[in-house]
């Protein structure tokens, strides 16, 4: 397990979201409506699509491949489809606005 | 309570009895009915006298109304009793005895006469028709003593009249003057097939062949032929056509032709004298056959009864032989004419034998031997007018019952379906994950199965396969469809959001969701972008568009492909280039590494496997406008190249197009939708499948619309044809602005057309004050519209947005 420093709060727009390569693993970060900001593995347990490039609606994120959904907190694929993906912990520092993952 | 008023039906048959029965439902007192009936029965079903005939049923079992319901009904009936002529002044009808009767309202329903060749003999003893009880009882008498029987006419009729004689047991030959039988009701493979078996019944033919006089002392002896050739026979049944009975409208001075002249509310040209039936002639068709008389009858009877009817617009017809042994149906236009094909199935071991024709994607008619289970459904789908499109070899094969050995069709289709067969294509919804759903997850509407297996939630083509299923496996469990909103979040309508946020000026996407009560709150990938959408229909001005709220494609302003990739149309109006501009591309492409360039159907070129981060530097290269291929919005106006070279060409379809294609990209509406200019009627540009598709011809255009080459081909309904270039942009402007106040996020125009009706779409143009309010009204949404790739190209705040965050650090 290791903490990662990934970038600032003002790199991802509110209601947007940015992606960041850690060795073989791509991330996918959401920074929510509350402020918060969400990690999970870019890729869809479906068919590969890239979450990142998904609309958001509250916490569950859909695929823009097949409309897949994927709650960002539990990284469990939503009825009527089944899986999960992986999520990774993250942190804001209230200071400077730093953004940790940990994976 | 005011007097009833005086109604005389003239004709106690099917057709005038049945318009008084709907007339005592829709009115009950509001006549004093009296009948007369040349006949000494009551009213009896006509159509059955075959079966009379062929001994499977009695005469009894044959009355319609019996004596008691003209009693019940306090209706006058004299039977025996023809009429003789109508005093239209006095408001009197006068029997052949002299009776006469006084109306307010006078009905026509006399029927038909049976045709009788006018040849030498035919007033014979022994020869008849075959058209009333009293024909029949004495084809009964004839049979016990004698033998040949000759039928003339091998028609619907006549075949019907030659089984039964076979079945009292005399030797039948039938006469036809056509060389195959049936002509006007079959085709000539499924005539073949129909002589093959009542031959094998033991009927004889003689086809081709004309009756020239019957020749016998005092009874008929013998049958003499054009030829010269004879037949020696007993009893001679005419059957060679039915002419409409128009006897009183010539005694009374009522307007005839071949049959009493009508119009689409049963009016003679005489106030208050109606007729329907077999007697009439309404645009110019009399009709022989039971449905139409009861359409007209029901006509008639809300006319009569003050209820307002939109009128009678003549009847498209099917055939059922019966008694035969023989099943055998036809409807419509089934025999194939220019512009019409036909599918055709023939099995000679079965005896079977379908084909159906259509036209213009419509199932415009049909023929069925030897197993008429589908033609209910087939007149039906006849009928309707509805789009066969896609659907033509399942009417043909899919749903013929003798394939699955059960009647009822698409039922035991469904029901004959192996549970690990694909019914959603889409979404690979198998039928066994369809009765799971239902029977173990308590699925039970539509609505709920969708939600549950995605069957039939993406393009919905098998929307009536998924609907099926439901009944088959839920029964009478199938619950009421909750009342659908415009996606699980609400149950709403388009409409009734539309009107809300108009009403109560809701300017974000999430007031919208809040205010009208999302039951989700957060919305979904539907209903956010439709919110969107109607927000920027409504205030192109003031509303900010949620990107957010928009797909993927649209956020990026590219199409994402499966990989993550995405691909990079640049804009080339009307598909016309340049050299320099095409150098452009190919060394944008080559330096980017592009894997692949594409010519895309609507003549551009398309840009495929560029990395994400690799957009906005591309567009940058480029220097073009965005071709918005991933966008609801124009797409492209596809054109030919028009009288610019082409030697066929009226026009300058070029030059159009791009005009078009200036004036209306970047403008959202609720789907995507493409254009296309041809320069003459060859129609090089396809525009009769596009959303909108102008066709030049010499001297004028033709507008096109609702046509769409995707999923179901629906080819254009033409909406006007203009003089001038200004038309044609005030009419595509005014047609394509009501699409997007009307249209639903999502459909496209010709869903949108079949659902609002052309004619809605017409009515709503037809009037240039409110084509000019709609051109205020789309230009004003695009006043505001800019290149997004240019917007983004040029701020680095939406240009991160393309770039992965650089390289994380380690604490």
């Amino acid at each position: 397990m290791s903490k990662l420093l990934i970038g600032k709060l003002s790199d991802i727009d509110i209601r947007g979201s940015r992606t960041v390569r850690v060795k073989e693993t791509e991330i996918a970060l959401f920074r929510l409506e509350d402020g918060s900001v969400l990690a999970i593995e870019n890729r869809c347990p479906h068919k590969g699509g890239l979450l990142s490039e998904g609309m958001v609606c509250g916490t569950v994120v859909h695929c823009p491949l097949h409309d897949w959904k994927i709650d960002l907190h539990s990284g469990l694929v939503k009825d009527p489809d089944d899986g999960c993906v992986t999520t990774f912990a993250t942190e804001i520092d209230p200071e400077n606005g730093a953004i940790y993952v940990t994976l | 309570m005011t007097v009833p008023k005086k109604l005389v039906l003239i004709g106690n048959g099917m057709a005038g009895v049945r318009a008084i029965e709907h007339l005592l439902k829709l009115a009950p007192d509001t006549y004093e009915i009296t009948i007369f009936g040349a006949e000494p029965h009551p009213n009896y079903n006509r159509i059955m006298l075959s079966t009379v005939l062929a001994g499977s049923t009695e005469l009894k079992d044959i009355i319609i109304n019996d004596w008691d319901w003209y009693k019940d009904n306090n209706i006058t009936l004299h039977t025996n009793q023809a009429i003789k002529k109508i005093d239209t002044q006095r408001k009197v009808v006068i029997t052949e005895s002299g009776m006469e009767a006084s109306y307010d309202e006078v009905v026509i329903a006399t029927g038909s006469k049976p045709f009788m060749l006018p040849i030498p003999g035919a007033d014979k003893e022994g020869v008849i028709a075959f058209r009333d009880i009293q024909d029949c009882e004495k084809m009964f008498s004839a049979a016990k003593s004698y033998k040949k029987a000759t039928v003339i006419g091998a028609g619907l009729l006549g075949l019907e009249a030659a089984r039964g004689l076979l079945n009292l047991g005399m030797e039948v030959t039938v006469i036809h003057k056509h060389p195959y039988i049936m002509e006007r009701q079959l085709d000539e493979a499924a005539s073949l097939m129909l002589r093959k078996e009542l031959e094998s019944q033991g009927m004889k033919f003689l086809l081709s062949k004309h009756s020239a006089s019957i020749t016998g002392r005092g009874r008929v002896k013998e049958l003499q032929f054009t030829d010269g050739s004879h037949l020696a026979t007993d009893l001679i049944v005419m059957a060679v056509g039915i002419r409409p009975n128009v006897d009183l409208a010539k005694s009374s001075g009522i307007d005839y032709n071949n049959g009493i002249l009508v119009d689409d509310f049963m009016n003679t040209n005489i106030p208050h004298v109606s007729a329907l039936g077999e007697c009439v002639e309404h645009r110019g068709v009399a009709y022989g056959l039971v449905a139409p008389l009861y359409e007209q009858g029901a006509v008639l009877a809300k006319r009569l009864a003050g209820v307002e009817t939109a009128g009678y617009a003549g009847s498209v017809t099917s055939t059922k032989l019966k008694v035969s042994g023989v099943d055998v149906f036809s409807a419509g236009r089934f025999v194939e004419t220019e512009g019409s094909r036909a599918l055709r199935i023939q099995d000679d071991m079965a005896g079977t034998y379908k084909k159906i024709v259509i036209r213009n994607g419509k199932l415009i008619g049909a023929v069925l031997f030897g197993d008429t289970a589908d033609g209910a459904s087939l007149f039906a789908s006849i009928k309707s007018g509805e789009s066969i499109e896609g659907r033509e070899k399942e009417l043909l094969l899919g749903i013929s019952s003798d394939l699955l050995g059960k009647s009822g069709g698409s039922a035991s289709r469904l029901e004959n379906m192996p549970d690990d067969e694909i019914v959603c294509g889409c979404n690979g919804v198998t039928k066994g994950a369809i009765g799971d759903a239902v029977l173990n997850k308590g699925c039970n509407t539509f609505g709920e199965l969708k939600a549950c297996t995605k069957a039939s939630a993406s393009c919905g083509g098998c929307k009536a396969d998924v609907e099926g299923l439901l009944h088959f496996y839920a029964g009478d469990a199938v619950g009421e469809s909750a009342k659908e909103g415009i996606c699980g979040c609400t149950s709403l309508s388009r409409d009734e959001i539309v009107e809300q946020i108009q009403s109560m000026r809701l300017m974000t996407v999430k007031e919208v969701m809040h205010v009208l009560d999302w039951n989700n709150k957060e919305g979904c990938s539907k209903c956010r972008p439709s919110l969107n959408y109607y927000l920027g229909m409504l205030f192109p001005e003031d509303y900010v568009d949620e990107k957010e709220s928009r797909f993927t494609n649209e956020r990026y302003h590219a199409n994402i492909q499966k990989d993550g990739t995405y691909s990079v149309v640049p804009r080339i109006y009307g598909g016309v280039t340049t050299p320099a501009d095409l150098i452009k591309i190919a060394s944008v492409a080559e330096k980017f590494n592009v894997p692949l360039v594409k010519f895309t159907g609507g003549q551009r070129l398309d840009l495929f496997g560029v990395k994400k981060e690799d957009l906005p530097k591309m567009w940058e290269e480029l220097e073009m406008a965005s071709g918005h291929a991933y966008g609801k919005t124009l797409r492209t106006v596809k054109t030919c190249v028009g009288n610019t070279f082409c030697r066929f060409g009226t026009q300058d379809a070029m030059a159009m197009g791009i005009k078009m294609e200036k004036a209306f990209e970047r403008l959202n509406a609720p789907a995507k939708f493409k254009l296309a200019v041809s320069g003459c009627p060859r129609n090089c540009a396809e525009a009769t499948i596009k959303d909108l598709g102008v066709v030049a011809i010499d001297g004028a255009w033709e507008i096109h619309v609702g046509g769409n080459a995707g999923v179901k081909v629906r080819a254009c309904d033409l909406l006007t044809t203009v003089k001038t270039e200004e038309e044609v942009m005030e009419w595509t402007s005014a047609y394509l602005q009501y699409y997007r106040e009307t249209g639903q996020w999502n459909e496209r125009t010709a869903h949108w057309i079949d659902r609002v009706g052309l004619d809605t779409v017409k009515k709503a143009l037809e009037k240039q004050e409110d084509r000019l309010a709609l051109v205020e009204r789309v230009q004003k949404a695009l006043s505001v519209t800019t290149d997004p790739w240019k917007e983004i190209v040029d701020n680095d705040e939406l240009r991160k947005n393309f770039e992965p965050i650089a390289g994380p650090l380690p604490v």
